[in-house]
């Protein structure tokens, strides 16, 4: 990774307090912790992991294997802004698959991959159900659609 | 419970309801394949290799996992069956690395065995396949994950048995994989190598390391011996080839292990075949060890201690025995000592067992855990105290873990927050040496919320109102002064052990290496009156010996105030103790001493003191299997033969007479240490002819009443037989004081607490408690020199509390200097909230960081134990690290 790795903010383990306290002696809760842990930092990072389970009393590998098994937690960091390119049917036929390599133009990177930054990372989604925007992609929870290649620089340029 | 009948390949059986085919298949010997099957892990059907037909069913069924219905007609080897498992099999076959030419696994493959047997040689069909990387970093275990079938017995294993729950399953698809959290290497996880996952393994994913490439299951023979390590004393097959133990795995139908070892028994054999095993006596001469014949060698013992007996008399000669060798050798060695006309032989139960044995009989009348190991897995509620079961006795641990898996409440009290700590309902974490204290305020408790068992205390014991009244002061707010404990806790602990039907108690040094050792140990047997915990099944209390012989040496009198059998010596001819005889050759009245297969330079306290004891002395032989820290100091150094060289008898913590047999031959000249001392006695005129163990077996079942029953022939047909065992008859005593104590009425015992012998003050604030971990064995004589347990954990460290560091400006990693009213060393410091603030932890394995520099010879007045739990010290960081 290069210099801008290190723009990556340092993991305040504080926050995990605030997370898993409220879980504290109640049973069934892996999956709510996971996911606001992943809410917090934006993924899940070892450390916080590591703490939860601990305070939790969970084996850490039993966190680690649901963490990996589902395809909604990360565990590595994401970029701060999440782009979501749908590749639907409708959308594939509208050239999802232009919208996407043009990203993959502008910014240097392909699927599932976050720029080095962490501005953004980069998607791909099944169909979103929003059919008649087609090409459509969505950054954060902001759909965009009838999409061309000519007009994601904008579109990107909007995002910090 | 209802049967149901069933068909099984045309074979009609009845079973329980509920069972599954596969058991009903087993019940009329029919095999069905399985890899992810174990009768004692949870079913999860997730291979499919046992699939059978059902008659009127459409699919297959999954055979470990489905099952019985009344009148259910099955085909366990039907086409469509056969069919379905060569499928299974080439889509193993299809991404599974075919190296079985080099495979340590070849010969005792179940993916192997499956393919001859259905005739599968290739997959058939091309794809991707895993690519994994090797995890080859530990000492024990090599894991190859691209052989792996997913079939998740080690994971079960880890978790249901062994509790560490180091692996898992991750990702998902075609990537799933097993392994530790973020894939680490095991080295890194909190796997604490037990080896149960590399012994389930259906193929070569796990691999004992030291084995690879030593030997094929077929040139390899089985043989049974005793675990030589902790007091639980497990049976362990040895694997050998040509001579040489190449791997060991646990006895499966053992009553004490049950197919489980920790990583001791496990893989911390190969000390065995240690270069420095010694192999010819050693005299030395100018200060130089020089080799010597045996005559020669011995003809120097008898001579050196007849003088010294005839110089300064019977009295100025000791002896230690050793825990660690047979009861046939430990009733020789005292015999041997005795004949020589003094009392003075003791062994290192002294620094464990030996508050056991004076507090339980003053209280019950004999002494000795009163139940079994595996009736813990039955208790409602288990109370651990001074006990790091997990590190100390691991099988007893997988116990205690069964029993909480069951339902079991759990108490832990410890300084430490030991992992059962973590995993306790309750764990108090008390200030090192207030134990009295706590268990009264807990027996307190359970009198004023009437959780007593009023029938039991009545018919069966004495004493009780003596009791109550000193109880009375031990109120919640009064025991959390001393300590530490909030009252809140102690409460909820009380009714959680006061309101269970069962309830065990678990304790070890803990309890016992304390100047309140016998006090503790009385206390915790008035909690077990008062609840009525005694005399049933998977109830009592359970004192766990610390090594695989310390009941044993015990029974045989090796012990300076009894004879075998307990008969008790009059009070003015009784022996010195081993804290004692140290202090006597310090003082130049013991002049001589024989040393058994014990290394008192490291495991007595304050070693200072020791050092120059040993110095002082005139004469000193050691008879041992290494040139331990206290055979150096020898005169004459006895090469000794190890557990797996010779016949003998081991008795374990729960009074279990096992036989272990010779499994491999000696090294060099190393002989049995009864061979050795009947040569030496009959030096000495002693006019012994015992030509075996299994003779002098008989000296003592006619000396011991407890072992008047148990000979070879008996122990042989048996897996053990548990004292008392009075005539040949007798099928041995599982639960003690079942018809009533051996005292007639179980008594009470009032005790108050004292502190410990030495308090905090300003120069010496913190408190250092001492005590074992996992991977090593007491002075690590064994576990130094086995290739792996030797090489895991090479450093001994300080467990500093991370408030106190921050206060002393330590961090983690920093060398620091531990320091005591006797004695300081420099040690790097652990950083861990295992310990609380203001005590500090360290344990007694290293001879480079020997702990007993610092701690105290202050004993208990009448067991004679010393104060190794608890000393105050300063810690600092060192001036020069280095």
């Amino acid at each position: 990774m290069g210099e801008e790795a290190t723009a990556l903010p340092e993991i305040d383990l504080d926050k995990v307090d605030e997370v898993v306290d409220p879980f504290l002696g109640k049973k069934g809760i892996m999956i709510p912790v996971l996911q606001n842990l992943q809410e917090e930092y934006g993924y899940l990072p070892r450390p916080a992991m590591e703490k939860a389970a601990r305070k939790l009393k969970i084996p850490v590998s039993k966190m680690y294997g649901v963490a990996t098994f589902y395809a909604q937690f990360h565990l590595a960091p994401r970029g701060r802004n999440i782009i979501r390119v749908c590749k639907g049917t409708a959308c594939h036929i509208q050239g999802a698959s232009k919208i996407s390599d043009r990203i993959t133009e502008i910014l240097g990177i392909t699927t599932g991959e976050t720029t080095e930054d962490y501005r953004f990372t980069l998607e791909e989604v099944a169909c979103i159900g929003a059919c008649a925007l087609a090409p459509v992609m969505t950054i954060n929870d902001n759909p965009h659609g009838r999409l061309t290649p000519d007009r994601i620089q904008e579109i990107l340029d909007s995002y910090e | 419970m209802s049967k149901v009948k069933v068909t099984i390949d045309g074979r009609e059986v009845e079973v329980p309801a509920g069972s599954t085919i596969y058991e009903a298949a087993q019940q009329v010997g029919v095999e069905i394949p399985t890899f992810c099957y174990d009768p004692e892990l949870t079913r999860v059907g997730a291979c499919r290799i046992c699939v059978v037909e059902v008659e009127k069913a459409r699919a297959l069924v999954a055979s470990c996992a489905a099952p019985v219905g009344d009148g259910m007609v099955v085909h366990t080897e039907s086409e469509r069956v056969v069919k379905a498992r060569k499928n299974i099999l080439r889509l193993i076959l299809g991404n599974h690395p075919l190296e079985c030419m080099t495979c340590q696994k070849t010969g005792d493959c179940k993916l192997q065995d499956y393919c001859y047997y259905y005739g599968v040689n290739e997959a058939g069909f091309e794809g991707e396949v895993k690519e994994l990387e090797l995890d080859d970093t530990n000492p024990f275990i090599r894991r190859d994950m691209n052989k792996c079938l997913l079939c998740g017995k080690c994971v079960r294993k880890c978790e249901e048995i062994n509790g560490a729950t180091a692996i898992d399953f991750m990702n998902r698809g075609f990537i799933s994989n097993v392994g530790p959290a973020f894939d680490d290497p095991l080295e890194e996880s909190p796997c604490v190598f037990c080896g149960l996952c590399v012994d389930v393994c259906p193929v070569g994913a796990l691999l004992p390391r030291e084995s690879i490439g030593k030997g094929r299951p077929w040139q390899v023979e089985k043989k049974e011996v005793v675990c030589p390590y902790c007091g639980v004393g497990c049976s362990i097959n040895l694997h050998i080839k040509d001579g040489e133990v190449i791997d060991a795995s646990a006895v499966e139908d053992s009553p004490v292990n049950r197919g489980h070892l920790c990583t001791k028994g496990r893989f911390g054999w190969d000390f065995l075949q240690s270069e420095e095993r010694l192999t010819s006596p050693l005299v030395k001469q100018n200060g130089v060890f020089v080799e010597t014949g045996w005559e020669e060698a011995l003809q120097e013992v008898a001579k050196r201690l007849t003088e010294v007996r005839q110089k300064y008399g019977n009295d100025a000669l000791a002896g230690l025995s050793s825990a660690k060798v047979t009861n046939e050798e430990n009733y020789l060695f005292q015999k041997f000592i005795r004949e020589l006309g003094t009392n003075n032989v003791d062994h290192c139960a002294r620094l464990c067992h030996s508050p056991t044995l004076a507090g339980m009989e003053k209280a019950f009348g004999i002494a000795g855990m009163t139940n079994t190991i595996e009736e813990i897995t039955g208790a409602g509620v288990i109370l651990v105290i001074g006990s790091n079961t997990t590190e100390t006795h691991p099988v007893v641990s997988y116990r205690v873990k069964e029993a909480v898996n069951n339902g079991a409440g759990l108490i832990v009290v410890d300084p430490r927050e030991t992992r059962l700590a973590v995993e306790a309902d309750s764990f108090l974490q008390v200030r090192p040496g207030t134990d009295v204290a706590l268990l009264n305020g807990l027996a307190h408790l359970i009198i004023k919320e009437d959780l007593v068992d009023q029938k039991f205390i009545e018919e069966k014991t004495e004493g009780f109102e003596e009791l109550k009244k000193t109880l009375d002061g031990y109120t919640p707010e009064y025991v959390e002064k001393i300590t530490g404990v909030p009252a809140g806790e102690l409460r909820e602990a009380a009714r959680l052990f006061g309101a269970a039907e069962k309830g065990s108690i678990l304790y070890t040094m803990g309890i016992t290496s304390h100047t309140s050792g016998t006090n503790n140990v009385l206390s915790v047997c008035n909690l077990a009156m008062l609840t009525g915990n005694i005399g049933e099944e998977s109830t009592g209390v359970n004192s766990l010996c610390g090594q695989n012989n310390v009941q044993g040496a015990c029974d045989m009198g090796a012990l300076p105030d009894k004879l075998a059998g307990e008969h008790s010596i009059e009070e003015k001819d009784t022996g010195l103790t081993a804290v004692e005889m140290m202090k006597a050759a310090a003082e130049g009245e013991v002049k001589a001493m024989y040393i058994m297969g014990e290394n008192p330079l490291l495991s007595e306290p304050h070693l200072e003191h020791v050092q120059e004891a040993m110095e002082k002395l005139d004469f000193l032989v050691v008879q041992d299997i290494f040139l331990s820290e206290t055979a150096q100091k020898a005169d004459v150094v006895l090469p000794a033969a190890a557990f797996a060289e010779k016949d003998g008898t081991y008795t374990n913590t729960e009074r279990r007479v096992q036989l272990s047999r010779a499994a491999v031959a000696a090294p060099g000249e190393a002989r049995a240490d009864w061979e050795i001392l009947c040569g030496l006695a009959n030096k000495l005129g002693m006019n012994w002819d015992f030509s075996s163990p299994e003779e002098i077996m008989k000296e003592i079942a006619s000396r011991n009443p407890n072992y008047a029953g148990i000979n070879y022939q008996r122990l042989e047909e048996s897996k053990g037989l548990q004292w008392p065992c009075p005539d040949l008859g007798h099928a041995g005593t599982p639960v003690l004081h079942r018809e009533g104590f051996a005292r007639g009425r179980g008594k009470f015992h009032p005790v108050e607490y004292a502190p410990p012998s030495e308090e905090t003050d300003s120069y010496y604030p913190l408190w250092l408690t001492t005590g074992r971990h996992i991977f090593h064995y007491h002075t690590s004589t064994m576990t130094g020199r086995s290739r792996g347990l030797g090489s895991h954990v090479p450093e001994e460290m300080v467990q500093v509390n991370p408030e106190d560091a921050s206060r002393l400006d330590i961090s983690g990693g920093d060398t620091v200097e531990v320091a005591s009213r006797r004695g300081k060393l420099n040690a790097r410091a652990d950083l861990t909230d295992m310990v609380p603030p203001g005590t500090v932890f360290m344990t007694f394995h290293s001879s480079e960081l020997a702990v007993n520099f610092l701690t105290s010879d202050e004993m208990d007045a009448e067991a004679k134990v010393p104060e190794l739990k608890v000393c105050a010290v300063n810690v600092r960081k060192a001036e020069q690290s280095h």
